[in-house]
């Protein structure tokens, strides 16, 4: 029998305090969806859970077109793609809190939680990676700040100390002309997990027709989340082509380094890999277009 | 939503109508009961202990620590049970119905399948009773599993019972094999069949195994009194069964079983075994208090009853005219970890469609390491109607013959002889496959690129079986409707409304109940799509004999003989004196002060059971860069002989296409190479969700069965038959690649592209 404490702190130093008195045996909760099912399925243990569903910032959604959005960890997906400036500026993000898990589901994950839970699989993380999002940490010793590329450092492990807290995600404002979206490989059309997932961003000139720059993220096929940057930077510069794209999404599918499991092959997800990244730039293109 | 085609011509007032359901109130409102919500005074919390190994000797059990753990009051094992450890030799006859039942309740000697039970504690609360389990310490030897037909038939594979020898064509083979058993159906000359066929096609088949998936999980609340009174609360679709099988388990005397049929989440085939009510009763036994024991998702995934994965083969002969001369079928099915698959019945439904003069059907039951298989909707009529009519679409194709005017040509009718001997009385699969014929959705073009269309048919036996109703009359007019079929497709509805009709009473002065074992005489499984045939024809009956009794009382009231009484629609009336006459209600009322009050009681066993057809038509769309399928659109035909009540048999046909498509598209086990299952969720066991389905076009055909009062078919059954086939001969289409086996999910449908 195992029991287990619940706490739930009102400001940012009363959740620092608690996640730091147990060290790696306090879980965060935002949403619960992946929490509360592992605690409940013996996958993960615990002796604390802190809720951090009154800690205010970790609960605000804000925007301004000089410092961008800033997502509190714990705020859950429907208040995103409910947020006016959210569905104008990052129709990218839309994409992903809009097909993660089912309406109800929704209604509590959260994207922080979705990175802190740092699954391969995790439909939040390409597109914050595609648009060049930061996580923005605290802990006993301080806060820092962590590109979201460089946050996840295995399936189920990222780099958070044990007592560290992630506050918020913070994406810049869209450039002129930008683009962004988020398709994912599903066998059904909902309450499932990516057989492959690739987030697509690019920003282009102001005829359209050429890149500037480009940043794709994969998931599901590595044991983390895949920032594909030779893929994004071979974009830049180029016509806007259906060469170009093909060229990027080979890049792409190299960089995948999937398993075969039950959701998929490593033959089928590579070849999604590249589905997708032709896909999705296509998206993205049409979206800094305005034809979309 | 096409009309549905009505060609019985008796008009009724109650049969036939859409009634609102007596249980649907308590239903949606959260009121019912269902046997996760049995509470009694002292109630101990259950949790069993399975096998991690899908294949492994049970060298030794140690129980000593869960026993002493604080809050424990009973520990089980196969020890506790009196057949388990009996060999052949000592049961006979018995060994399979005894012995092997036993072992497959609780392991003795080895586990068979991951999740197979070994032991199960009784404690105080359910944490006490799952870290109790964890204390049992068991010793395992590792065996290499065999998990596949085809690799369980090896000589050299791996064997599941030393004692299991195959039963070859009703003899006993003298080596123990993991084929239990080799039947087979022969009508004709084959060869000479195949000689007279201007086109022979021979194809193979594999399909998966599959789950129902239905949404409540196994329980049970057991009571044993010291007195020896057993008492059962279960979810299930047979309490007569759930009661024999407890009986004979435990060697435990049936008339001291009392099984109580809570309300049922779903069942489809997979709540008639017994898998925690003796689990349940030997804790309860032990510890002198009630026990409740529940099952967990994954534990329903990996130790109730799947539909078998199978192998298949099939050889059809067809002359340039399209009339089939020859067939030769083989069929391995998996029973699981003991005997038993459906093959029997696969064999049985293969042909059934169709007028086939020469043919031999093999069919083989194979043990292998995954759970024991249990009926699933129409079991193994689905997976052999996905060979059979994914072979006659390809020699459609192949001869550029429209796949409906080929089965009509073929078609079973009246008279026609089924390759295992019965033959056909009235049916209606000419009228369904007439009706899909002529349907918009068959007439409209396909446009379009990766699409495809799909037309399959399928056939289910219906069943007769044992059923009891009594019928008791209240003072008020109205009748208590007492029966023993646990209400899984609002049986209770059509089951009023047939005791409704013949009482000449209003529908809601029916009321139905459900009752447990002791209260209702011998009633079969909720199943075989036999309750509303047979149930009904006991709630018939007993409204036959609350009607004589009634013209009997009336007769007294009158001091009159009883051959002047007459009962019409309700109305007992004089036939010749117009001043006597009273209506049902009128002499309900009379009852307690002329002679008391009338109860109709019946006990039936039919034979009438009409046989049932369906023909469906599917049109599917496939992403060519991801091989997903899309349903575009589905239309299921079916001859539901008379539809009691037409809601609820749109709802079984809608309920089984569901089902199929997701059997067709996504659902498997999915095993690692060590046997163990590997997407035991809901998560990843990929059932269709409602944004996966189109709207489900019906068109029920009303043949009236000549075997039952209202002409009643069965119908939940038999929509589950053709999807497979269906959708992957549409499948077949859209890709230009032949679909040979299921689930054809994006990944298999990629590969076939590549």
């Amino acid at each position: 029998m195992e029991a287990i404490e619940f706490t739930t702190p009102k400001t940012i130093d009363e959740a620092v305090q608690a996640m730091a008195s147990k060290g790696d045996r306090a879980r965060a909760l935002a949403g619960g969806t992946d929490l509360l099912v592992q605690l409940r399925g013996g996958r993960r243990s615990a002796d604390l859970v802190v809720d951090l569903k009154e800690v205010p910032e970790l609960n605000e959604i804000s925007y301004s077109p000089g410092s961008g959005l800033t997502i509190g960890a714990a705020t859950p997906c429907y208040r995103l793609y409910a947020n006016a400036d959210v569905a104008a500026n990052y129709p990218g993000l839309v994409d992903s809190a809009s097909l993660i898990g089912s309406i109800q589901i929704q209604g509590r994950a959260s994207f922080g939680g979705n990175l802190c839970n740092s699954a391969p699989s995790a439909d939040a993380i390409p597109p914050m990676i595609a648009l060049g999002a930061v996580a923005n940490i605290i802990g006993p010793s301080g806060s820092r700040q962590v590109p979201v590329e460089d946050f996840c450092t295995g399936p189920g492990r990222n780099v958070l100390e044990p007592g560290e807290l992630l506050v918020s995600i913070n994406i810049p404002a869209p450039a002129a002309n930008s683009g962004a979206n988020y398709l994912r490989f599903i066998p059904r059309n909902e309450m499932d997990i990516a057989v492959a997932g690739v987030g697509s961003a690019v920003v282009l000139d102001a005829s359209g027709q050429n890149f500037v720059s480009a940043r794709i993220a994969l998931a599901s096929v590595a044991p983390t989340p895949v920032f594909c940057k030779a893929a994004g930077d071979s974009l830049a510069g180029k016509a806007v082509s259906d060469e170009a794209i093909e060229e990027a999404a080979r890049l792409a599918m190299e960089d995948a380094k999937p398993i075969t499991d039950m959701r998929g092959t490593i033959r089928q997800r590579i070849h999604l890999v590249g589905v997708l990244t032709r896909r999705t730039l296509n998206n993205a293109i049409k979206r800094a277009r305005g034809e979309e | 939503m096409a009309s549905n085609i009505v060609l019985s011509e008796v008009e009724y007032n109650v049969v036939g109508k859409r009634h609102l359901r007596p249980d649907g109130v308590d239903k949606v409102t959260g009121r019912a009961q269902y046997g996760a919500d049995v509470q009694l005074t002292g109630l101990l919390q259950g949790k069993v202990l399975r096998s991690p190994h899908a294949h492994a000797l049970i060298k030794s059990i140690d129980t000593s620590a869960a026993e002493t753990f604080p809050g424990v009051h009973a520990v089980v094992t196969a020890a506790d049970l009196p057949f388990a450890s009996l060999s052949r030799e000592e049961l006979g006859g018995e060994y399979q119905r005894l012995k092997l039942a036993s072992n497959h309740v609780l392991a003795s000697d080895k586990a068979l399948f991951k999740g197979h039970p070994i032991a199960a504690v009784a404690a105080e609360s359910q944490h006490v009773a799952e870290e109790a389990a964890r204390l049992i310490r068991v010793e395992y030897e590792v065996l290499p599993p065999a998990m596949t037909v085809r690799q369980a038939m090896e000589s050299d594979a791996p064997l599941l019972h030393e004692d299991l020898f195959t039963s070859e064509l009703g003899e006993l083979s003298d080596k123990p094999s993991n084929v239990a058993s080799h039947m087979a159906f022969e009508t004709g000359d084959l060869d000479e069949g195949l000689k007279q066929a201007d086109v022979v096609l021979e194809r193979e088949f594999e399909t998966a195994s599959v789950h129902q998936g239905y949404i409540e999980p196994h329980n049970s609340t057991a009571f044993c009194n010291t007195d020896g009174q057993l008492n059962i609360w279960c979810s299930t679709q047979g309490p007569f069964v759930v009661r024999t099988s407890v009986a004979d388990i435990l060697r435990h005397p049936v008339s001291r079983v009392k099984v109580t049929p809570m309300e049922i989440g779903g069942g489809f085939g997979g709540k008639i075994t017994a898998y925690l009510e003796p689990i349940a009763a030997l804790l309860s036994r032990k510890s002198g208090r009630p026990v409740k024991v529940l099952m967990t998702r994954t534990e329903v995934f990996e130790a109730s009853g799947p539909a078998p994965g199978t192998w298949m083969k099939v050889k059809l002969g067809v002359t340039s005219e399209g009339k089939i001369t020859a067939a030769d079928i083989f069929l391995a099915f998996e029973a699981g970890a003991f005997p038993g698959s459906p093959v029997m019945q696969g064999a049985a439904c293969a042909l059934a469609c169709y007028d086939v003069p020469n043919a031999r059907i093999n069919g083989y039951d194979v043990v292998v390491n995954k759970p024991k298989t249990a009926a699933y909707r129409a079991p193994g009529s689905p997976q052999a109607a996905f060979a059979v009519e994914s072979v006659i679409d390809e020699i459609c194709e192949q001869m550029g013959m429209d796949p409906v005017e080929f089965r009509l040509r073929n078609a079973s009718r009246e008279g026609v002889r089924r390759v295992e001997g019965p033959i056909f009385r009235r049916i209606g699969l000419v009228e369904c496959l007439e009706a899909a014929r002529n349907h918009d959705h068959y007439k409209a073009p396909l446009e379009g690129p990766n699409r495809g269309r799909g037309v399959a048919a399928g056939f289910w036996f219906n069943r007769g079986f044992q059923s009891a109703v009594n019928i008791s009359v209240n003072p008020d007019g109205t009748v208590n409707l007492i029966e023993g079929s646990v209400d899984i497709g609002g049986s209770r509805a059509s089951i009023a409304q047939q005791a409704a009709e013949t009482l000449g009473i209003a529908y809601e002065d029916v009321k139905p109940t459900v009752v447990d074992t002791d209260s209702i005489g011998y009633t079969m499984v909720t199943g075989g799509s036999r309750t509303t045939f047979a149930t009904g024809w006991a709630a018939i009956e007993a409204a036959e004999d609350v009607k004589t009794q009634m013209v009997e009382r009336a007769a007294r009231i009158w001091d009159t003989p009883v051959e002047d009484v007459q009962y019409i629609d309700g109305v007992l009336s004089h036939k010749s004196d117009p001043e006597l006459r009273m209506t049902f209600r009128e002499l309900a009322r009379q009852l307690l002060g002329t002679g008391g009050g009338i109860t109709g009681a019946s006990n039936v066993d039919p034979t009438g059971e009409g046989n049932g057809f369906g023909v469906h038509i599917v049109d599917v769309e496939v992403d060519p860069d991801t091989g997903k399928t899309t349903i575009l659109r589905y239309t299921a035909v079916q001859d539901a002989g008379k539809a009691i009540h037409p809601s609820y048999v749109e709802g079984q046909m809608q309920g089984g296409v569901v089902q199929g498509i997701g059997w067709a598209l996504n659902e498997e086990y999915f095993f690692n190479d060590q046997g163990q299952m590997m997407n035991s969720s809901f998560l990843d066991y990929r059932m269709p969700t409602a944004l996966d389905l189109p709207m489900i076009d019906t068109v029920i055909v009303e043949v009236a069965n000549p075997g039952h009062p209202y002409g009643v078919r069965g119908v939940g059954e038999v929509p589950i038959v053709p999807p497979l086939a269906a959708i992957g001969s549409a499948i077949s289409h859209a890709v230009g690649r032949r679909i040979d086996r299921l689930p054809a999910n994006p990944g298999a449908v990629l590969e076939a592209l590549s």
